[in-house]
């Protein structure tokens, strides 16, 4: 063969090679053309186009502290973290006993309580919005614009696709565990807690990724529901994408400060992200 | 409920030593319970309403995330914890038919709270006035259904439909077969370069395409800045403000590649896996008997991976049904980019009729429809081949 071969043994396919690496690079241009934009002055930035930054200079980091400082993105930094973190835990909390239940029990309607589940997880959020503003706002519970409205939101709106995701998991383990464990004595809320809960920790783990991806990124809900000091990352910097002209520097080191966050998770979770995404974790 | 236990008082622990009192209902324990549930969610109310109203109090944000933290996850298990030791209060026959429902029972009161409760108070808004005060009958789909604004929405909505999970499932099969031929190392790097945007909010994506497709209004001796418009200048065109170029719905497509740019790498992890599923021995027998690579990908791959293309290809498909980030924060639907969702956003909040936005929200649920459909079927077949 004349073909040159990779280590293990496959031939080298120079045609993937070059249109991969191609399609990396355009991937990749407009994220990195914000990353080089963000440290530029304004008047640089105004004069030429980034890819003219290492002939031309003009680079700054004070774009950063003035977003952070100025522009209230530290704060909406903070708010982010306190809205996404207990808004990716408690879903799976609620989801796993229901998921537990769906798996190992046997009890009527139980086919149509998750066929239910199905049908729910492609409901458009939007539905929500008018009869919750009604229920949360100051007629009602008046939670509107406190974090925990939004943690409530964010757990509703994630349990079916959460459910759905445990329950296809915990199906793949194996029942005699369950079953031992039963005869052994154990309550169900004791083998929940020893055995299934830890066993299910991989497919938590998927869910928590994404979970705290759609939270951090949602610019809907916080929009709606948190008032303008609780309001995340995200809201402020659609505000400033608003305001355009005046803080147009900060605007790049903004958008890049809201990205640092799920570019960490989804840097350091990737395999979680994607184990949930393949077995069937996808919001509708 | 037994009424033979006069005989002792009811506090006795129950013993093993005493097989019968397992079937027996045990009220301490029931009255623990529904305490233990009652006192739970009021102690979490109350500190989550403190958290509202005297944030002064906690110091920063920092520690109010924090005790969230620790009283949502904790109430979340304390709160099952008691319901657990109700249940078990009960008779053991009750409590083996009751256990199901209460795991189920928390995470379903909130799916009825936020989804399936709204689902029928928005169909029931939809034939009411602007503030929902007064039933109007069809009155709102009258409105819409005359409004122009209301069917520019629908026929982009289309051709988001008909364009972005079509390439987008194009793309990720490409990108899937190509990448499985490259070294591990380069697959991983590829796939992680491509996958990243899927990190990205919609609103920061806009920020970063905004810096593509941006118009530079500043001086005319400045250079272009937008980098769409550099290389149109380059190629000999005229500098344009493309974000308002209608011509051909050129804007909305430009919109379009932004979701298919965040979209993309979501396509390429699940075909990706399907393809490694592929057998090889199927491939061999095919290079055998004489097929080029080409007629392999065709004939033999693309049936096999058949199933999660269909899946990838409903999943961007409602995405799309519902888009709203991008369209918001790029045009919030101006230069006839409008789509249904961010139609629905602005009669609410901007215009304030309730009822035409919820109208327009029944239409969503309706051209939806068909996909719940699709989605149990699908969920069936699948259960009947585990």
């Amino acid at each position: 063969m004349s073909q040159r071969l990779m280590k293990d043994g496959r031939p080298v396919s120079p045609f993937s090679i070059v249109t991969m690496v191609l399609l990396s690079i355009l991937w990749t241009i407009p994220t990195l053309g914000l990353l080089v934009t963000s440290f530029r002055t304004r008047d640089a930035a105004a004069a030429s186009g980034w890819w003219r930054a290492f002939t031309e200079g003009g680079w700054t980091t004070a774009n950063y502290s003035g977003a952070w400082n100025g522009s209230d993105l530290g704060t909406g930094f903070i708010n982010s973290l306190v809205v996404a973190i207990p808004a990716t835990i408690i879903p799976i909390m609620f989801a796993a006993f229901a998921a537990y239940a769906f798996t190992f029990m046997d009890f009527r309607f139980k086919e149509l309580f998750f066929l239910l589940i199905i049908a729910v997880m492609v409901v458009p959020i939007q539905v929500a919005f008018q009869p919750m503003l009604d229920l949360f706002g100051p007629r009602g519970l008046g939670i509107s614009g406190q974090y925990i409205a939004t943690w409530i939101l964010h757990t509703g709106f994630g349990m079916p696709l959460c459910i759905y995701t445990l329950r296809n998991y915990m199906s793949t383990l194996p029942r005699s565990i369950v079953e031992s464990a039963k005869i052994d004595g154990c309550s169900h809320y004791q083998t929940f807690w020893r055995l299934v809960a830890p066993m299910s920790i991989p497919a938590m783990a998927a869910f928590a990724t994404l979970q705290f991806l759609w939270v951090w990124n949602d610019l809907l809900v916080a929009k709606l529901f948190l008032k303008s000091e609780n309001t995340t990352v995200i809201v402020k910097l659609q505000q400033l994408l608003g305001s355009q002209g005046q803080g147009a520097e900060l605007l790049t080191a903004g958008a890049f400060i809201s990205i640092i966050i799920p570019m960490l998770v989804f840097v350091l979770l990737q395999r979680f992200m994607i184990r949930g995404m393949t077995s069937g974790a996808v919001k509708g | 409920m037994s009424t033979s236990t006069a005989a002792r008082p009811p506090q006795t622990t129950i013993s093993d030593a005493d097989p019968e009192a397992k079937l027996r209902a045990n009220p301490v324990k029931i009255l623990i319970g529904i305490v233990g549930m009652f006192l739970v969610l009021w102690g979490l109310g109350n500190l989550f309403l403190a958290f509202g109203y005297y944030p002064e109090k906690f110091g920063n944000k920092i520690i109010i995330g924090l005790l969230a933290i620790v009283g949502g996850v904790g109430g979340a298990y304390a709160l099952f914890y008691f319901l657990n030791v109700f249940i078990e209060g009960l008779p053991a026959r009750l409590a083996e038919g009751v256990i199901p429902y209460g795991f189920l029972l928390p995470g379903f009161l909130l799916v009825g709270l936020m989804l399936i409760y709204p689902t029928f108070q928005t169909i029931n808004y939809s034939f009411a006035n602007a503030d929902s005060t007064a039933y109007v009958g069809l009155q709102n789909y009258r409105t819409i259904f005359s409004d122009g604004a209301f069917w520019t929405a629908i026929i982009n909505n289309v051709l988001w439909l008909l364009i972005v999970p079509a390439v987008v499932v194009a793309f990720g099969v490409v990108v899937a077969v190509l990448s499985d031929k490259l070294s591990e190392f380069g697959e991983r790097v590829a796939k992680s370069l491509i996958f990243m945007p899927m990190a990205i909010s919609a609103v920061g994506a806009w920020a970063i395409w905004m810096l593509i497709y941006q118009y530079n209004t500043a001086d005319k001796g400045a250079k272009d800045t937008g980098m769409l418009n550099a290389i149109w200048t380059t190629l000999g065109g005229e500098p344009q403000v493309w974000i308002q170029l209608q011509t051909g719905k050129f804007n909305s497509f430009l919109l379009m590649i932004v979701l298919i740019w965040l979209q993309a790498g979501f396509a390429m992890v699940l075909l990706s896996s399907a393809i490694k599923g592929v057998p090889d021995d199927t491939l061999e027998a095919a290079r055998i008997d004489g097929a080029t690579e080409f007629q392999i990908f065709w004939k033999v791959v693309i049936p096999q991976i058949w199933g999660t293309i269909i899946t990838v290809f409903v999943t961007v498909f409602i995405t799309v049904l519902k888009v709203f980030d991008i369209v918001y924060v790029a045009t919030n639907g101006q230069y006839g980019t409008d789509v249904i969702a961010n139609l629905f956003f602005n009669k609410l909040f901007a215009a304030s009729e309730a009822g035409q936005a919820t109208a327009i929200v029944v239409v969503l649920l309706i051209a939806i429809t068909p996909l719940i459909v699709y989605q149990i079927r699908h969920f069936r077949a699948e259960e009947n081949n585990r």
